[in-house]
């Protein structure tokens, strides 16, 4: 290598750069833009299974009564939909984007561990194989919920054994992903690249592989556990041999609510990417926004009980998780202003990565605010477990990361495939997204008001017509993401050529590589002035 | 254009076929003591504590659609006014110091207050010092059991059962407006008297839930938790089990009688007199017809939402007991299932009475063509099998 150094673009590496074709280049993959690639078509795919199972799920809840599944299915479907959407689609799109995007935008030549990038990569069809075959095992898949709260978990079939199998080994893959995306950013940044000239996205990803980091072994804890109860006699969480099953729900917590926020800080590193790019203005308040970032990450370890306020904890313990929770509103909010600051007064064009991320900004606000009603702990008893929290974590969870995850693809898509996307399919595939999204879960506000629980197979009968627009929309929403699909294609098969700029005011490194980026990008550094 | 005209087509029929699946469907009212069609708010509240979250409610939607309003007006004014066509030049500002301390405090002000608002419910909700009567309630997968621990009506004690009929469930009878929210014996309580209720769990994690009075508890196998409520309004209303506890888990809804000082002390007495009619001699022998009768009313409570009426069970989740060889050979494995439970699917039912017990055992070994010589269990045999297990 030191002999490039000082001849830029002299390719004289001989036999050591000359990567495999075919098969071989997917499953021997050590380049950081084919991981990403496998990433994000896994990540789909694993979307469109998960989502499968919400269009099951909601059919059998389009009338009550029971029609096409009895319960324990029904229960099958919501805990592997939990699962799959959140272990095997949304946190895996994200570490494609990381591998994409962090090596671009820090002009470094690939992510720093490149095999173990590889590994970490291919834990994930296995996990997934598990997952899928737990369906065709005796009594079925795991049923107990996504939460796999004991003893409900202890009383299942194989079929949990094989969800713990998958969660630890896409915990593993999360881990090690975290660690290479962590060394990459510290140690491989281009000169002149502090960590305040980072771009936020790769700001927010470098605090969620932290986040990541500190609970997924506690998550790995938490149902080794269940495994021990489950078959070698041990009573962590049986009150009969002197266990408690309410700590696993402090350990899972613990894990599950710095969870959401590794859901989610990556979507507002990429909103915070697409804003600046489309109002033709600089990010406004760049500071505040990572001490914005670092400050929810930090409270993340703090609010964990909210999720239990109907465990029966003691006062204390009831008002300092809703203190603690409503201040995640205040760093929230900053972001949610500084964004707003940013279009103020700028020069705003509402191609399709505007439209998401501006879509963006309206749910995850919404789902924030009913974030801060379910805050408050003596509400929270009578909403806790209904579908009002069903459609506040739908608000954040799909609008919030899965929209973020839109924006991020139709902005840089033109970069990977050198092909501007089909305009017209991305507003179609916004607007109908955005429609039936808030026609699904808009009405199970209203569902969780008047007293509907979660995760029930049949309800009474004076909930139905919301059941039954929920059910419509959420078919009219499986279906638009058919149009994202054809969209891809399409823009991978061709279409017009993409400038290397791709955006008229786009800023950063990753947008002076040609497009399609090269195989190997920024083999010689670049100077970050 | 016509891409737009077709889906919109589309939409018009969806729409109108989506309406016409729900006018067809039974015509449903309103649930006395529960949701009214198609409600979209909280439940009418007779407690105090559910006023209380009313309020707090009321106050955080307001504040909530404020906030929305603000951030959404803003944001919609820079759309407009600040796109490309209208703002060709864009501004250079991108910090302010002052502005970014300004909607830090702000938002936390807010929170402050509505923090310090929320305090005093929390602190109301988890007073459960002195109570008029204090009620266990055990969640079992999937009913509920009632223990009357002190107070007027001490030492009553039942379960409470789902009571829609399995036919409603699966479609083949229209759906009643209380359907899923109607229980065989109700928790009956005196109106205006604090109630303490202490939840505990036989199996698996539940959640005591009535959205009319504001309470909600889980309930845990082997430790005890408490809640109260005093309701303030005589009348009948209805909760539901809101932690996921298996299969069942939308299947065993609460049911709370609130009733006059006057009622509840008839109630008292009648249920005293029931019970002890119930406690039988268990070395009574019992006639085969009687146990029959018994048995025929308690397998349709507990057993028939697996094994079903019919006594063909479901095939590949749930075994028929009709012609089925434990129902039809030796007793002591056929009370032992009862007893202990079998595997995952089949809980343990020990907290049956001996007769009840016997009456569902030779029930079973009579009904739906099945026949044994050894036809009748009596309640003496279960005693003392269960004396033996111990």
């Amino acid at each position: 290598m030191s002999a490039v150094i000082g001849q830029p673009g002299v390719h004289d590496h001989g036999e050591a750069h000359d990567h495999p074709h075919g098969w071989r280049r997917w499953l021997f993959a050590t380049n950081h833009k084919d991981i990403g690639t496998l990433y994000l078509w896994f990540s789909f795919a694993m979307f469109i299974v998960g989502g499968i199972n919400a269009l099951l799920l909601r059919s059998e809840l389009f009338q009550p009564g029971l029609q096409l599944f009895q319960p324990e299915f029904f229960n099958q479907l919501t805990t592997m939909h939990g699962l799959i959407m959140v272990f095997g689609a949304i946190m895996p799109a994200f570490v494609g984007f990381a591998n994409w995007q962090i090596p671009l935008m820090i002009g470094a030549s690939d992510m720093a561990f490149a095999r173990m990038n590889n590994f970490s990569f291919w834990l994930l069809p296995v996990a997934a194989l598990l997952l899928v075959a737990s369906y065709f095992v005796p009594g079925g898949a795991a049923a107990g919920g996504w939460t796999l709260y004991p003893p409900l978990s202890t009383q299942m079939g194989p079929g949990m054994d094989l969800a713990i199998f998958a969660v630890h080994i896409l915990g593993a893959s999360s881990i090690m992903g975290s660690i290479n995306i962590i060394t990459t950013i510290l140690n491989m940044r281009a000169p002149g690249m502090t960590l305040m000239r980072m771009p936020l996205f790769v700001w927010t990803w470098l605090i969620t592989a932290y986040l990541l980091i500190a609970v997924m072994p506690v998550l790995a804890g938490a149902i080794t556990m269940i495994l021990t109860d489950r078959h070698f006699g041990t009573s962590f969480f049986n009150a009969a041999g002197g266990g408690d099953p309410v700590m696993f729900q402090h350990i899972f917590w613990f894990f599950g609510h710095p969870e959401v926020y590794i859901m989610i800080l990556p979507a507002f590193g990429m909103v915070s990417e697409i804003i600046p790019t489309f109002a033709r203005k600089k990010l406004f308040g760049y500071s505040s926004m990572v001490y914005a970032t670092a400050s929810i990450a930090i409270l993340s370890f703090i609010v964990w009980a909210h999720h239990m306020f109907t465990t029966g904890m003691p006062l204390m313990g009831q008002l300092f998780f809703m203190y603690a929770t409503m201040l995640i509103a205040v760093p929230t909010g900053v972001k949610i202003f500084n964004w707003i600051a940013t279009m103020w007064r700028g020069s705003m064009t509402f191609e399709t990565p505007m439209l998401f991320a501006l879509g963006f900004i309206i749910v995850f606000t919404i789902g924030g605010l009913t974030g801060v009603i379910l805050s408050v702990a003596p509400l929270d008893i009578n909403l806790h477990d209904t579908y009002y929290v069903v459609a506040h974590f739908h608000y954040v969870l799909v609008a919030g990361s899965l929209f973020a995850l839109f924006a991020g693809t139709y902005y840089w898509l033109p970069k990977w495939t050198g092909h501007m996307y089909d305009e017209r399919l991305g507003k179609w595939h916004f607007w109908l997204s955005m429609i039936f999204f808030n026609v699904t879960f808009f009405p199970m506000h209203f569902l969780g008001l008047a007293g509907m629980p979660r995760r029930y197979a049949d309800y009474a009968a004076q909930f139905t017509d919301f059941n039954m627009i929920a059910t419509i929309a959420a078919f009219g929403f499986g279906l638009s993401q058919l149009i994202f699909l054809w969209a891809i294609i399409k823009c991978i098969k061709g279409g017009v050529k993409a400038t290397d700029q791709v955006w008229e005011h786009a800023q950063g490194l990753e947008w002076t590589v040609p497009s399609p980026a090269p195989f190997h990008t920024f083999e010689t550094p670049p100077i970050v002035k | 254009m016509s891409i737009g005209k077709k889906t919109w087509q589309l939409a018009v029929t969806t729409a109108l076929a989506a309406w016409a699946v729900t006018v067809s469907a039974a015509p449903v009212n309103d649930m006395p003591g529960g949701p009214a069609v198609r409600q979209y708010g909280m439940q009418a509240p007779v407690t105090s504590i559910a006023s209380g979250q009313h309020f707090l409610h009321e106050v955080l939607l307001w504040v909530s659609a404020a906030i929305a309003l603000l951030v959404f007006g803003v944001m919609l004014y820079s759309i407009v006014k600040h796109r490309k066509s209208n703002n060709p030049r864009p501004a250079e500002f991108h910090e302010s110091t002052a502005v970014e301390i300004t909607w830090t405090i702000i938002p936390l002000l807010i929170v402050i207050g509505l923090g310090i608002v929320a305090t005093g419910e929390i602190v109301a909700q988890k007073d459960t010092s002195n109570p008029d009567l204090t009620v266990k309630v055990t969640g079992y997968q999937w009913r509920w059991g009632y223990d009357y621990l002190k107070g007027e009506g001490e030492g009553i004690s039942f379960l409470s059962s789902l009571s829609t009929p399995r036919e409603q469930i699966l479609n083949q009878q229209p759906k009643s407006d209380t359907y899923l929210s109607e229980v065989d014996n109700p928790l009956v309580v005196p109106v205006n008297k604090k109630i303490r209720v202490v939840t505990t769990a036989n199996d698996v994690v539940h959640a005591w839930w009535v959205p009319a009075f504001g309470v909600k508890q889980d309930a845990y196998p082997g430790f005890v938790r408490d809640i109260w409520f005093r309701a303030e309004k005589v009348g009948t209303y209805r909760g539901h089990c809101a932690e996921l506890c298996g299969k069942e888990h939308a299947f065993m809804p609460i049911v709370v009688n609130v009733v006059s000082d006057a009622d509840y002390r008839t109630w008292v007495e009648d249920k005293k007199k029931a019970m002890a009619a119930l406690l039988d001699d268990p070395n009574k022998e019992w006639q085969l017809a009687e146990l029959q009768a018994r048995g025929e009313k308690l397998f349709n409570a507990n057993c028939a939402s697996c094994h079903q009426a019919s006594g063909k069970g479901v095939p590949g989740a749930f075994p028929a007991l009709a012609a089925a060889p434990v129902v039809l050979g030796p007793k002591e494995p056929h009370i032992e299932i009862l007893l202990n439970g079998k595997g995952q699917a089949m809980p343990a039912w020990k907290q049956l009475s001996d007769v009840e017990i016997a009456s569902i055992i030779t029930y079973t070994r009579n009904a739906w063509g099945n026949q044994t010589p050894l036809n009748v269990v009596q309640p003496k045999e279960i005693l003392a099998q269960r004396g033996a297990a111990k």
